[in-house]
């Protein structure tokens, strides 16, 4: 019982979290400046993404050598699921080769 | 609200590729999940209604060593940025209050990234659609999870862990094109994710890291202005 009221309030704050923005703003717009830091948002957020995702155990060289992978693969424009399955590949066989 | 077929369509194809990324975390939150003797069906129905990889995985391990009470603190701000995020997209939901906060729940990270619009504005049918793939991948990567159980160690070896970071880096790498600002926010977002790492969990590193969007405050130069016109 303890683990599905844990799970229940969860879900329910996620939905709250979510709802954030109609539940206290309403029909108020933002004001320019506001928009301004909004618009910076899914950068940055993107920015801490990969931080977190890289650092957050132990750095891995050969999990940074997939994802600079498909970071170069995409510079040159090679498309999105093409670039992270090379750089997934990349890893494995570098995983393989290592032992 | 009268949903864009076209834009939802898109948003349907765009969030594919996330979706897989999704389904390979899903996997691991379900094996874990039944490791800890969850079963089956009760991670699979919460993967279904938290939709929430950050928060579930937060009160999966922090009820392992700690208070209930602790646990779900934890797995609440972790997703504090979704806060910010549905404040953002507030000016870009349509109909009434309730409408708005039900558009919103399809906020999950990429598909927030997504449905961002050159013009600063959100497309929220193109949200809608992004999140729809990524949701039943979700729930299916939990269920196949929980009944499989894959190791860890075979996770690692297929190379597996590279999806989510790559994903997120080839995402970033658009988002950086569309303005020098944006992309000396995601340095400085970066910067205080690190630096937050070092002493704290990564959902509070990821939720710090959203000051630095607090750039947009600067005057913005005329260069600038110039290009995003």
């Amino acid at each position: 019982m303890k683990l599905w009221l844990a799970a229940l309030a969860v879900t329910v704050v996620n939905w709250l979290m979510k709802a954030g923005g109609p539940l206290l703003m309403g029909e108020r717009k933002l004001p320019p400046a506001a928009v301004r830091v909004v618009v910076l948002i899914a950068p940055v957020l993107l920015a801490g993404l990969i931080v977190t995702e890289l650092g957050a155990k132990r750095l891995d060289w050969t999990q940074l050598a997939g994802v600079g992978a498909a970071g170069i693969l995409s510079v040159v424009r090679v498309p999105l699921l093409l670039a992270v399955a090379t750089g997934i590949v990349l890893t494995a066989a570098i995983r393989l080769l290592i032992g | 609200m009268a949903i864009d077929r076209p834009a939802l369509a898109a948003g349907i194809r765009l969030g594919l590729g996330p979706a897989g990324a999704g389904f390979v975390l899903a996997l691991s939150f379900g094996a874990e999940a039944e490791a800890r003797g969850w079963g089956v069906g009760f991670p699979v129905l919460f993967s279904a209604l938290a939709f929430s990889g950050s928060a579930q995985f937060t009160l999966l391990t922090a009820l392992s060593g700690g208070t209930v009470a602790a646990a779900i603190a934890s797995a609440a701000l972790i997703n504090g940025r979704y806060l910010v995020m549905s404040v953002a997209l507030n000016d870009s939901l349509h109909g009434s209050r309730l409408t708005r906060a039900l558009q919103a729940q399809a906020l999950v990270d990429a598909s927030f990234v997504f449905a961002h619009r050159n013009d600063g504005r959100y497309d929220v049918s193109r949200l809608i659609g992004a999140s729809l793939p990524q949701w039943v991948a979700w729930v299916l990567g939990t269920a196949v999870g929980a009944l499989t159980a894959p190791s860890p160690d075979l996770m690692h070896r297929l190379g597996l862990d590279v999806v989510f970071p790559a994903f997120f880096l080839v995402l970033a790498l658009d988002e950086v094109r569309r303005s020098r600002r944006a992309l000396a926010a995601s340095l400085l977002g970066a910067v205080v994710a690190a630096g937050l790492l070092v002493v704290t969990d990564p959902g509070y590193a990821l939720l710090g890291a959203t000051v630095a969007a607090l750039i947009g405050l600067l005057p913005e130069p005329e260069l600038e202005r110039e290009e995003t016109s």
